[in-house]
């Protein structure tokens, strides 16, 4: 694994790379885009516009940003506070609103101030959802909807008493709430990047602590963590968040670029450092797919196509994903039912051959000459007739059987050797399941052919004392009785 | 889950201080005396009006292993956690080697029930000992290989060295307890609480735990741990706290652990493997 500080200045390299196309040379100062030549579409495919390419290096910033927060948010379990924060921003807009207009007339619409107002607004309403949480009896998930609802309605309420206002116009207030990437401009997009930068620090600089907080707050709390401040803290950051977001995605869809990207990383990785990496990637990769594609057809929404984008890369990681992905954890399960299916096949004919030739150690000479029919078979396991010819042909194609001219079936060499092991750990995992019943159930793995991974050489070596005979036959024998079909049940051979 | 006995079991009697061995008596003239890793007086935690801690007063000794025990709801975790302030007390001072809590954090080690955390949490063995280390790594500096390597030390000496990249989700629960137990370890604490440390785990960690335990004795630290097989008491601990909302019956194992006191505690509550542990204690 890297250093930590290797860590930092890979990602402060690339930040510094990223931060750099801020640089490139504008194709002329800042024109309409009237007086372009080319294709509109063309411009915005290779990047040619100035404008594009800020914002699309902005939201993709903020994207990132909102990634690494949210994977912390995921991992508290309170993904639904980025929503409140979200919600409650909507009447600090308003206040902030009319406050400036009483102060100043006509400086209403002053960004710092409107984003400062979401910031008080949203951290308040997240702060509320927390203290009902601790100290009344109401339940987290009706705090929320509560907290939600009631800042969420005031916000709107007062956007109504904006408007009736004679001098000013909440038009343009509106726009929070669905965000309006597409009129973004570039001037705008410096505080995204800046903010966006900020955030990733901070978050960054507190990893540890915020890894602790979300695994076990009450051994922070111990070890003397304060618990209450890490938690205002993280929805501090969440707040950051929203407000940069509020002007790209709005405040309405915020939650979904705090929470989307984590959740899909969770799909690809166990190991919290490259969760965040992945959330950090995922989430600039749909933020400025969705820019990117909104650039394109301004007359959509743009915050709703970056959770679109958002929203695929979540699917696609939800059936692909390497660590929990449907369809791999489909294949898993396929490839260890072929493989149960196929030692229980060996495993049956060996000891269909033990039983007949009576003896606990089958000599290879007597496995090779052995010849069985599937009818044999049948009654040593559950499987049908279908499955068994079924499994028998899939081991005639891996060369472990092979066919005779009259329909039965003989081992060839490496079925013969296949067959042996499977019976030996399959024996051997009895047997410890039956002495060790207390330790089994941690170490017990179904997949039998990997005891040697699992149990320890000497362990190993004890076990195969323990089920040898006297004369030292190579193979235990097993400890509960075998079904045959053309003699009496042998009697139960334990040594 | 509150066991609050009826008016007709509670024996007046039992509110006269618990028998103390002759040595410890002259230390609880001072309440909270510096030797004590663990100094307890009138404590008391009720969850709204219902008490679930009652008037609890008591002197930990140094250097000795002693059990918490008791039944169902007795109180035995909110006691460690009431006093190390994670739950909010009604009354009482409680006292670490003299000093308040926040004081002496760094010699107090606490290991949670198991139960307590949910294991489905991406970090591995290694990253959950090491976080032991946080508080003296400090704020806002990441953990760098010398910590690593503390926290390693910490998993040999429980042995799941090999296990130190292996994620937590996929350990066994023994294993699981040994993790937070090296996680403690890592701390290199003087005072070690541990709430119910042997239980679901599997025979060779036990082993593993009491070996551990004992080696902290040696060591000249102290471990109060919650505890609920009735039959290991004995063997694995020197002294014995018995708890059941109040304090019955504190001291030295061989003293203390009696069948009448068992009886005391359970009050007439004992389940059938508990009167057997006590049959076996008693004999």
């Amino acid at each position: 694994m890297n250093s930590q500080a290797g860590k930092i200045r890979h990602i402060l390299m690339g930040l510094f790379m990223v931060s750099s196309m801020l640089f490139f040379p504008k194709s002329g100062v800042c024109r309409e885009p009237e007086n372009m030549t080319g294709s509109p579409l063309l411009r915005v495919l290779f990047l040619s516009d100035y404008n594009t390419r800020i914002v699309l290096l902005g939201t993709s910033l903020l994207g990132m940003s909102g990634g690494i927060v949210g994977v912390f948010m995921l991992l508290r379990k309170r993904s639904l506070i980025g929503d409140v924060v979200g919600h409650s921003a909507l009447p600090g807009i308003a206040i902030a609103f009319i406050v400036s207009q009483m102060v100043a007339p006509g400086s209403g619409k002053n960004l710092p101030g409107l984003m400062a107002g979401a910031f008080l607004a949203g951290l308040t309403g997240a702060l509320c959802v927390m203290l009902i949480d601790r100290y009344s009896r109401v339940r987290p998930d009706a705090a929320l909807a509560i907290v939600l609802s009631l800042f969420y309605g005031l916000g709107t309420s007062l956007l109504t008493v904006i408007q009736r206002m004679p001098t000013a116009s909440a038009a343009g207030l509106q726009t929070y709430l669905n965000g309006k990437t597409a009129s973004l401009l570039a001037s705008d997009v410096w505080i995204f990047a800046l903010s966006s930068i900020a955030l990733t620090i901070l978050t960054l600089c507190l990893f540890k602590e915020f890894t602790l907080l979300c695994f076990d707050d009450t051994f922070a709390s111990a070890s003397g963590w304060p618990v209450l401040f890490l938690d205002s803290l993280l929805i501090g950051l969440v707040a950051g968040v929203t407000i940069v977001g509020m002007q790209s995605v709005g405040l309405i869809l915020v939650v979904a670029i705090l929470i989307i990207p984590a959740a899909s990383a969770r799909f690809w990785t166990d190991d919290v450092r490259w969760l965040t990496v992945g959330a950090a990637i995922l989430g600039a990769l749909s933020a400025g797919l969705g820019t990117f594609i909104s650039a394109m057809a301004p007359r959509l929404a743009a915050g709703a196509i970056i959770v679109l984008s958002g929203s695929s890369l979540f699917v696609v990681s939800l059936l692909l994903g390497t660590r929990r992905g449907l369809i791999w954890r489909w294949r898993e399960q396929r490839r260890l039912q072929r493989r149960t299916g196929r030692h229980d096949l060996l495993r049956a004919i060996y000891e269909q051959i033990e039983s007949t030739e009576s003896v606990h150690d089958v000599t290879e000479q007597q496995l090779l000459q052995a010849r069985f029919y599937a009818a044999q078979l049948l009654e040593m396991r559950s499987w049908n007739l279908r499955r068994l010819q079924r499994l028998i042909q899939h081991a005639i194609r891996n060369e472990e059987l092979e066919q005779n001219p009259d329909g039965s079936c003989h081992f060839t060499p490496d079925g013969a050797a296949l067959a042996r092991r499977a019976v030996r750990n399959h024996r051997l995992w009895e047997l410890y399941l039956i002495n060790d019943a207390a330790v089994a159930p941690g170490h017990a793995d179904y997949d039998a052919d990997r005891i040697e991974h699992v149990l320890a050489p000497e362990m190993i070596r004890q076990l195969e004392e323990q089920l040898m005979h006297q004369d030292d036959k190579t193979l235990p024998a097993s400890p509960h009785t075998i079904p045959t079909t053309d003699a009496p049940a042998q009697a139960d051979s334990t040594p | 889950m509150l066991h609050f006995p009826a008016c007709s079991e509670y024996h007046w009697g039992d509110m006269s201080t618990p028998a103390m061995p002759e040595a410890l008596e002259s230390s609880v003239n001072s309440d909270h005396p510096a030797e004590s890793p663990l100094s307890i007086r009138d404590l008391t935690v009720a969850y709204q009006r219902r008490p679930v801690v009652w008037d609890i007063d008591y002197v930990a000794p140094a250097g000795r292993l002693v059990a918490v025990i008791g039944p169902n709801g007795a109180g035995k975790s909110t006691l460690l956690k009431a006093s190390l302030d994670l739950i909010p007390r009604v009354s009482g001072k409680v006292r670490f080697f003299g000093q308040p809590y926040r004081k002496v954090r760094d010699q107090v080690a606490y290991v949670p029930q198991r139960t307590s955390v949910d294991w489905d949490f991406p970090v591995n063995a290694l990253d959950v000992a090491a976080m032991g280390l946080y508080r003296q790594i400090g704020w806002c500096r990441w953990v760098t290989r010398k910590y690593r390597e503390q926290a390693l030390h910490a998993l040999e000496r429980v042995g799941m060295a090999d296990y130190a990249h292996r994620q937590i989700r996929q350990l066994s629960g023994g294993q699981q307890q040994r993790v937070f137990l090296a996680r403690a370890l890592a701390q290199n604490a003087n005072l070690y609480l541990m709430d119910e440390p042997f239980a679901g785990v599997d025979a060779a960690t036990e082993r593993a735990i009491v070996s551990i335990l004992q080696d902290l004795r040696t060591a000249g630290k102290t471990a109060l741990v919650v505890h609920h097989d009735l039959q290991t008491v004995s063997e694995y601990f020197d002294e014995v706290l018995l708890l059941n909302l109040r304090l019955v019956a504190s001291g030295p194992t061989e003293n203390v652990f009696t069948a009448e006191n068992l009886k005391r505690t359970y009050g007439g509550k004992l389940s059938l493997l508990d009167q057997v542990g006590a049959r076996i204690a008693g004999s």
